[in-house]
């Protein structure tokens, strides 16, 4: 530098009063991924953090609810895929940890075994039975605790018998077996007391097909096609099951999401021109098409960015080159989030069910404190 | 439960039961864009037990309620979020089925 004195950041003749300067508005809302490691990857968000500048980031609830926005870009049966714009990683992430662990689902707990022949073991088929995603809304259920009995209105109950024939070939035993069982359950509890009449291991009151709710959707699982266990010759499972409300943290068979995760928005910039033979060898160094040529008229090949959001940071781009010609960054605040579902809900409930679930949350603590 | 000064009531410690960093990043986020905290941080003492501590100090308000807007203001930030997705599905719906075509993933 040829002056002596420095120059203040709101000092230099182009920068809006009111707003930062373009580096640090880069590095507060930008994570640049450099060839070994990203950096500013911290989030800036005390209000007071750039107080000297006299530029204020606080985002209240009126700032964050006029700048907020939700694309849809997906949605199947089974999937959503969506975009969120101006909400912080942090609450991104307490969505993400609740579709994941907190959202409550039906799954089998308990297996009765009546008669077990196959070559898997009790509690191998018992482990894999509750990992069966069911076609149940956990809505119409309670929890069923310890000291609870399982009556209709906690349990789910199904049953699955399935023999071999000795001389035939063998059976894979696949998850359309489990039949339900809409009357409870159909053994009998052992009483050392001769003159009790027998009881089962569930007290339905009533049946379970004779409530309105399950007798428009009769409660199933989900995929018919699972393999449970294969049958050999003269083997026979006989077995009777009993699915209750749970919730992710505890087991993850109660997990209603196959997976649930969100990427910040890829930004990809090219620092210099690149034309030419060079922008060739670039367009193909991308493995997903990020880049494509642009034609400037007279012969010449620019290369341009056309698809950023496709960008994996496989860092292609930036590896073994001399000078840096294109740099990767994310948004840190545009989240392209993609929910899994098992089933038991549709996507998009999913996700409701979740942000619901994170303002009981935040009730329960306001009322302990008050 | 708060734990802090019996005489300065703009900084104390408060210690939530069955929390985890779901609920405890997401208020320290909120309570950061209030103008009256000059800190705000949470720890979790043991990932097997599950406490969290939020400490808050603020420039003289008392720190509890600072706390209750911060939940607050987080409330109406999910509530924001929810009627925006829903508004966003619906027409994502309504946008498509004029085009009769279901882009369903092979």
């Amino acid at each position: 530098m040829s002056s002596s004195t420095k120059l203040s950041a709101l000092d230099m003749p182009d920068v809006p009063m009111g707003h930062l300067p373009e580096h640090l508005h880069l590095q507060r809302t930008r994570v640049v991924c450099k060839a070994d490691a990203p950096i500013h990857t911290e989030g800036i968000q005390y209000s007071g953090a750039y107080a000297s500048t006299g530029v204020d980031i606080s985002m209240g609830p009126n700032k964050f609810c006029k700048n907020f926005k939700i694309e849809v870009v997906r949605l199947t049966e089974d999937e959503i895929e969506f975009d969120m714009v101006g909400i912080d990683a942090s609450l991104a992430n307490a969505f993400r940890r609740i579709l994941i662990a907190e959202v409550p689902t039906m799954a089998i707990e308990k297996v009765l075994m009546v008669n077990n022949t196959s070559v898997i073991a009790d509690e191998v088929l018992a482990h894999r039975l509750g990992l069966v995603p069911l076609n149940a809304d956990p809505r119409l259920f309670e929890y069923l605790s310890e000291n609870d009995t399982p009556n209709e209105r906690n349990t789910i109950v199904y049953k699955m018998e399935v023999s071999c024939k000795k001389g035939g070939s063998r059976v894979t035993v696949k998850s359309d077996q489990l039949k339900w069982l809409p009357n409870g359950s159909e053994l009998q509890m052992t009483t050392y007391d001769s003159s009790a009449k027998a009881k089962s291991y569930t007290s339905f009151s009533c049946s379970q097909d004779s409530l309105p709710e399950f007798s428009k959707k009769p409660l199933g699982v989900r995929f018919d096609d699972i393999i449970l266990a294969k049958l050999g010759p003269g083997q026979v499972i006989e077995l009777e099951a009993h699915a209750v409300k749970g919730m992710g943290k505890v087991h993850a068979k109660w997990s209603p999401v196959a997976t649930a995760w969100y990427r910040m928005l890829p930004e990809v910039v090219l620092l210099k021109e690149v034309k030419g033979d060079d922008a060739e060898k670039l367009v193909k160094k991308c493995p997903v098409g990020v880049f494509d040529i642009e034609d400037l008229g007279n012969g010449e090949k620019k290369a341009a960015v056309a698809n950023s959001r496709a960008c994996t940071l496989c860092r292609e781009c930036v590896r073994g080159v001399n000078e840096e010609l294109v740099e990767l960054r994310r948004v840190k605040d545009h989240f392209i989030f993609t929910i899994e579902s098992t089933g038991a809900f549709s996507p998009e409930e999913l996700f409701i069910k979740a942000v619901k679930i994170l303002e009981e949350k935040c009730d329960r603590v306001i009322s302990e404190l008050s | 439960m708060e734990h802090g000064s019996a005489t300065d009531s703009s900084s104390s410690t408060f210690s939530l039961m069955d929390e985890d960093h779901t609920l405890a990043n997401s208020v320290r986020y909120t309570l950061n864009q209030d103008p009256r905290v000059i800190f705000c941080g949470y720890s979790i003492p043991h990932p097997s037990e599950n406490k969290v501590n939020i400490r808050v100090q603020t420039t003289g308000d008392p720190a509890k309620d600072v706390l209750k807007d911060g939940f607050q203001n987080l409330m109406v930030m999910c509530q924001h979020v929810r009627s925006t997705f829903g508004n966003a599905v619906d027409d994502f719906r309504a946008n498509k089925s004029p085009e009769g075509m279901r882009i369903d993933t092979p």
